[in-house]
């Protein structure tokens, strides 16, 4: 096989796997979802389908599948069908974007390769996942327009003005972790936070107490909480979701939509959901990361402890541990996402526009700006 | 390869699989006659007059306006914090600091000077 045939296959490879992993996940958060809100409202939650009810996504998506095509009579037929579809692709993009673990090299006679778990490595990562993620309000606007009903239009448009409004403060919050790292690239930031936390005193650096990891959240832990909330509200989510809010707009701008075009649209928000959790754990959690867990000491308890005599299989499986630290973090911000869902109730929109606008952009500001005169009095 | 084929080519396939995932409804789904009361925009039980739907608060497009201006103004931002901190190892911290601390001395005055002439006021 030729070298180009081979770089082509393995970056489809990659594409499918990302795709599907992260396709694979939505049911599975949808359980956690269910099951969680019955947890925390102290019922049982779906329990009849499989183990745990784990196999109710599975019958809901074969009943998806076989519902009537239905298209609203007034409605933009292009709009309405072009929203859903739309709606899948900011969420893989940007996901594909992020360093998922650490490389693994595959050698043998005559060849060695070493495949970056990354489908696309960009130098302007950071930039690249802000532009493609607020691509997921034209799936809303179109969505809203396209179904020529009043309670899916003003849905849409809460949406977009929602979300454009948080998008300042997330944007800017996120000047502050640039300022600490000075890199747009994903690798470099989670590198930059392995290292053991340090604080300068009266012009003296001290190491503080060294297991400690220079983790983004322990420089900027406002940048953190302002950026934690901008993206519940650039989800939709709960204490945020006015485009759904059922009380007023029956169910926002999906009012129109039925089975698989709206399984879509939960495909496309739980992977935002996803994004702005590797996104937290990247820039304020160390990534893939852990302190006390290096590739070398991992390396070596497998070839030293568990005695496997294989080069790539020691490589693969540091992969994975990697992997599974950093799909571990994103796990959690998950279940914090589910939590502040059944614990919070929804704002007023008035209450939503003040603390987007007149919050949390002067705070960002804020950041900034003590960012910024911290590392010149610090001299860098 | 370079990563913008590899962007375009995971975008189709994202795009192909939804496009065959609203095909496959049109394809298995059961076919039922399709009667106007049916195909009405959902309302409880009303007849919808059709210049309701095009209408718009422009309160929508003013925020769409200010969200631009200021998305504008915090990407120049990011640049400059790129280069921060090399430009303070050079000795240049104050000459960095203080062009942008302009830059967002106009950009707080034009924040203040929106909340004072009510443009996020909503009722």
């Amino acid at each position: 096989m030729n070298q180009d045939a081979f770089v082509v296959t393995v970056n489809l490879i990659k594409m499918a796997v990302i795709f599907l992993l992260m396709v694979q996940l939505v049911p599975i958060l949808v359980w956690v979802e269910r099951r969680g809100s019955a947890f925390i409202q102290n019922r049982f939650g779906p329990n009849r389908v499989g183990p745990l009810g784990l196999l109710q996504l599975l019958a809901d998506a074969v009943k998806f599948a076989f519902k009537e095509e239905f298209t609203p009579g007034k409605g933009h037929k292009a709009f309405f069908y072009m929203a859903p579809i739309i709606a899948l692709l900011p969420g893989v993009l940007a996901f594909g974007s992020i360093p998922l673990s650490i490389p693994f090299t595959l050698s043998g006679d005559g060849y060695s390769h070493t495949f970056a778990t990354q489908v696309f490595d960009l130098g302007i990562g950071i930039v690249f996942v802000l532009g493609v993620s607020s691509l997921a309000a034209y799936a809303l606007l179109l969505a809203g327009w396209g179904s020529a009903n009043k309670f899916s239009l003003f849905g849409a448009l809460r949406a977009s003005a929602q979300m454009i409004s948080y998008e300042l403060a997330l944007g800017l919050s996120l000047v502050g972790i640039l300022l600490c790292f000075g890199t747009f690239n994903f690798s470099e930031m989670i590198a930059a936070q392995e290292v053991p936390l340090t604080f300068f005193l009266f012009g003296k650096e001290y190491t503080f107490l060294s297991f400690l990891p220079a983790w983004g959240i322990f420089y900027q832990p406002l940048g953190a909480l302002l950026f934690f909330v901008s993206v519940f509200a650039e989800t939709n989510r709960l204490p945020f979701d006015l485009p759904e809010a059922e009380a007023e707009l029956v169910a926002g701008y999906h009012t129109e939509y039925g089975g698989l075009k709206m399984l879509m649209f939960y495909i496309g928000e739980y992977g935002h959901m996803m994004v702005a959790s590797a996104l937290m754990a990247t820039f304020y959690f160390g990534g893939y990361t852990f302190p006390g867990l290096t590739v070398v000491g991992v390396q070596e308890f497998f070839s030293g402890t568990l005695q496997i005599e294989s080069a790539n299989l020691i490589s693969i499986f540091t992969m994975l541990v990697f992997h599974v630290v950093l799909m571990t973090k994103i796990l959690i911000f998950l279940w914090i996402f589910v939590w502040v869902r059944w614990t919070l109730p929804r704002f007023r929109y008035d209450q939503l526009m003040d603390l987007g606008w007149k919050t949390m952009l002067p705070w960002a500001i804020f950041n900034t700006v003590l960012t910024a005169v911290f590392l010149l009095l610090r001299g860098v | 390869m370079s990563p913008l084929v590899s962007i375009v080519v995971l975008s189709v396939i994202v795009l192909t699989f939804g496009a065959l995932l609203v095909a496959l409804t049109s394809l298995i789904g059961p076919k039922t006659e399709q009667s106007k009361a049916k195909q009405m925009a959902y309302e409880c039980g009303l007849n919808v007059p059709e210049s309701e739907v095009s209408k718009v608060p422009v309160k929508f497009y003013l925020t769409a306006i200010l969200f631009i201006l200021f998305d504008i103004e915090i990407i120049f931002m990011y640049p400059w914090a790129l280069v921060y901190k090399d430009f303070i190892t050079e000795g240049k911290g104050l000459y960095i600091f203080f062009s942008m601390a302009v830059f967002l001395v106009i950009f707080v005055f034009g924040l203040l000077w929106e909340i004072k002439s009510n443009a996020l006021e909503w009722e």
